[in-house]
């Protein structure tokens, strides 16, 4: 999907691509305790990454560390890459010391065995630089360490503060008040909407039902359950596919030509997305900068404080590196080393998942400069992630996801999305059954 | 041909018996030798590659548990298991049938185009504007009619508005079809204009002198006369098209993130593609795409054979 949306589309979307899946981690499997480099001997490590600016990342760690020389060679985005590795993996060669992983792929990849587990060579206090949801992504749950998280994406909602003011609304605290404005926004004007319901981001749906409670996978014992097929994302999608069917949400994707016109000529004033949207608004709606605020995203439950993720990666050690001591060195500091994270949110613009690096953000985002407190709202926002388990077919359900909501986004009517979850659940417990895998139905 | 048997006789003829001798000797060896480059080339990366995608679509992964342990996959024979699978895959099926109406749309409206290319005014320019999308990859046709297509960036939408008529979405599940065939034939009409162009040319003036002479219609000359001369460059352009239909997909694909409509299965090369690429599962790609293959073998030479005698009748005599 996003190798097709980045030929389709713009720059814009190529941003959002890099924004929304920018980190890897690294592992090395327990069982085999790897050996360090000799003193004095020279390693080289390679590292596939797409995040920008990782090459002067990588300058600064080698400019300090002589011994581990990391070199980056850019990769086309997520998907792309995780197709070039599993490749190599089959291989037996050809696969990098160090990878760039987005969250949803870490059980793809683990279940390849591409991925070395890190348990061992990281530095005991790594955990504490994460909050426990993003944490528990790279472990899946177990002893294991497969990743370090690099940047994350907590959801948020951005809209436009002008026309907010204009037609005298206040940002939606609860899904129920965002409903109300749409109305509003849609009624004061019969082309303009509050936002759009995206068939083709699949993770923007994950994230959402994420912080209705919903986990898609879970582990139970020595099998996987699916969860997609649950009252939290059944009510998310029946809630979405009612503000579709009355009309007053759009039912076109994100990231198209047409959509960045409309944020531009304010037919789109609002936009339920993460802590990189700043950058992909600054790319596809550049002629309104400092038009737009963020506000945390619209609760379940007035006065809560739940949200998903939406994009965000970690980096990754693969099994085939004949360094791992020495690429979990350079994948710490990169990640939880005060430089390494500073050179991270400078050099790649990345909203990091090291709590430490995310306290010291304080000057807002250039196209935000006027919401001095985006930084503070965006670290409350970021404490209420809600945990979320990613299975290791993420890919087949989110294609899934692409072909039975499109059709409902078309049917326009809230039984047709519900209809699209039922398809859903069937798909993916279909896939894990036929490749084998025990799932608890 | 004579000429080159002329000289072959000529060249033989005249040089000394022990040459022709050693010539004979060496005719053993001699094409295999001049050939194996070529062979080995095709060998390579024909054969070799077909054989390995056959080999593939009998094979299948199985997992054990939760797969997240070493050695948790491993690779199986399948049998015929991912065939069965992939023909009784309703979105295959679907698939199929799309390509096919894609492909009733798009070849006879070709067709149909080409035949009347020579009466067109102002032949150079439009020959030249007819053939030129035919240079352009159909990854950056598709784009160049997304933008086209989509109604908040289409100029055509923007004009209709302006004259107060509201533009049908041509991205609607209705008329996508005719949207990804209007790419298609944009693009692949040039290509086939020059072939049966061609064809037209080599036709002697005084048939139609001849004709005219004996009472003929424009519309009876085109049917009995430019038809069944340019038959053979039909037939060629007419497979062509079939097989561009079998294999579309850069059209659909390069859309597909523009609109709800488009299917990650909409043309059958777009689920192998999915499938080896999305999926990660290469083996039901690999026996999806030996399904196509000889279907398009099937077509292709099913339909040579119903139409050989009449096309290469002059050829053979």
């Amino acid at each position: 999907m996003r190798v097709t949306r980045l030929l389709a589309i713009s720059a814009a979307a190529a941003t959002a691509c890099t924004l929304a899946a920018c980190s890897s981690g690294s592992s090395s499997d327990g069982s085999t305790v790897p050996a360090a480099a000799k003193p004095g001997e020279k390693v080289d490590l390679t590292f596939w990454t797409w995040a920008p600016g990782m090459d002067t990342v990588a300058a600064q760690w080698n400019s300090t560390h002589p011994d581990i020389h990391v070199t980056v060679n850019k990769q086309d985005g997520g998907d792309p890459a995780v197709t070039k590795l599993l490749t190599a993996i089959k291989a037996g060669s050809g696969a990098p010391d160090l990878m760039q992983t987005e969250y949803q792929k870490i059980p793809t990849l683990v279940s390849a065995d591409a991925l070395a587990n890190l348990a061992s060579v990281l530095p005991a206090d790594t955990a504490k630089h994460y909050a426990p949801g993003t944490w528990q992504g790279v472990t899946l749950g177990s002893d294991a360490v497969y990743d370090v998280p690099q940047d994350s994406g907590p959801m948020e909602f951005y809209y436009r503060k002008d026309v907010f003011a204009k037609l005298g609304l206040t940002p939606p605290t609860t899904w129920e008040e965002y409903a109300t404005v749409a109305k509003k926004v849609h009624a004061a004007s019969p082309k303009t909407y509050l936002g759009t319901f995206s068939a083709t981001d699949a993770g923007w749906f994950a994230g959402l039902t994420q912080q209705a409670g919903a986990s898609w996978w879970g582990v139970d014992g020595q099998s996987w359950k699916v969860g997609i097929d649950s009252p939290a994302v059944r009510k998310v999608a029946s809630y979405w596919g009612g503000l579709v069917e009355q009309g007053v949400i759009d039912n076109t994707p994100m990231y198209t030509p047409a959509w960045n016109a409309a944020l531009n000529n304010g037919t789109q004033v609002g936009w339920v997305s993460a802590i990189w949207a700043p950058g992909v608004l600054k790319g596809n709606a550049g002629s309104t900068a400092g038009k737009w605020a963020m506000a945390p995203l619209p609760q379940w439950t007035a006065g809560g404080d739940a949200t998903g993720a939406w994009g965000g990666s970690a980096t990754s050690v693969t099994t085939q590196s004949k360094h791992p001591v020495e690429a979990a060195k350079f994948v710490s500091w990169m990640n939880s080393d005060p430089a390494g994270v500073a050179a991270l949110v400078k050099e790649g613009g990345l909203y990091p998942a090291d709590l430490p690096g995310q306290a010291a953000l304080t000057t807002p985002p250039a196209f935000f400069s006027s919401q001095k407190d985006f930084y503070q709202v965006a670290a409350k926002v970021a404490a209420g992630v809600q945990p979320f388990t990613y299975g290791p077919n993420v890919n087949v359900v989110y294609s899934s996801y692409n072909d039975e909501f499109g059709k409902a986004t078309q049917a326009k009517t809230a039984s047709a999305f519900d209809a699209a979850i039922t398809a859903m659940q069937a798909t993916t417990v279909g896939d894990l059954t036929k490749s084998g895998f025990t799932v608890t139905k | 041909m004579t000429v080159a048997t002329t000289s072959v006789t000529t060249s033989a003829a005249t040089s000394a018996t022990p040459a022709r001798r050693r010539g004979r000797r060496a005719g053993g060896a001699a094409p295999y030798v001049y050939l194996a480059p070529a062979m080995t080339l095709v060998v390579l990366f024909l054969g070799l590659p077909i054989g390995y995608a056959v080999y593939l679509s009998f094979r299948a992964v199985r997992v054990s548990g939760l797969g997240l342990s070493r050695n948790a996959r491993q690779e199986v024979w399948a049998g015929f298991g991912n065939y069965v699978r992939s023909l009784s895959d309703p979105d295959f099926l679907s698939s199929v049938g799309r390509v096919g109406l894609y492909g009733l749309l798009l070849v006879p409206t070709m067709l149909a185009l080409l035949l009347d290319s020579e009466r067109a005014r102002a032949r150079g320019f439009a020959r030249l504007a007819i053939f030129l999308p035919y240079a352009i990859p159909a990854v950056i046709a598709s784009l160049l009619w997304g933008f086209l297509y989509l109604p908040g960036v289409s100029p055509g939408a923007f004009l209709a508005e302006r004259l107060g008529v509201t533009p049908p979405d041509v991205l609607s599940s209705g008329l996508v079809l005719f949207a990804i065939a209007n790419i298609g034939l944009w693009g692949g009409v040039g290509f086939n204009m020059v072939v049966i162009f061609t064809a037209l040319k080599a036709i002697p003036r005084e048939l139609y002198e001849a004709a005219r002479l004996d009472g003929c219609s424009e519309a009876a000359i085109a049917w009995r006369i430019k038809v069944p001369l340019v038959t053979p460059s039909l037939i060629l352009t007419f497979l062509f098209s079939m097989i561009a239909t079998l294999q579309v997909f850069a059209e659909p694909l390069t859309l597909r993130p523009l609109t709800n409509t488009i299917s990650s299965t909409w043309s059958p090369l777009m689920k192998v593609y999915r499938d080896a690429f999305t999926r990660d599962d290469v083996y039901s790609a690999a026996a999806t795409s030996v399904v196509i293959a000889l279907a398009t073998f099937a077509l292709s030479f099913g339909f040579l054979r119903l139409v050989q005698r009449r096309a290469f009748s002059q050829e053979t005599g």
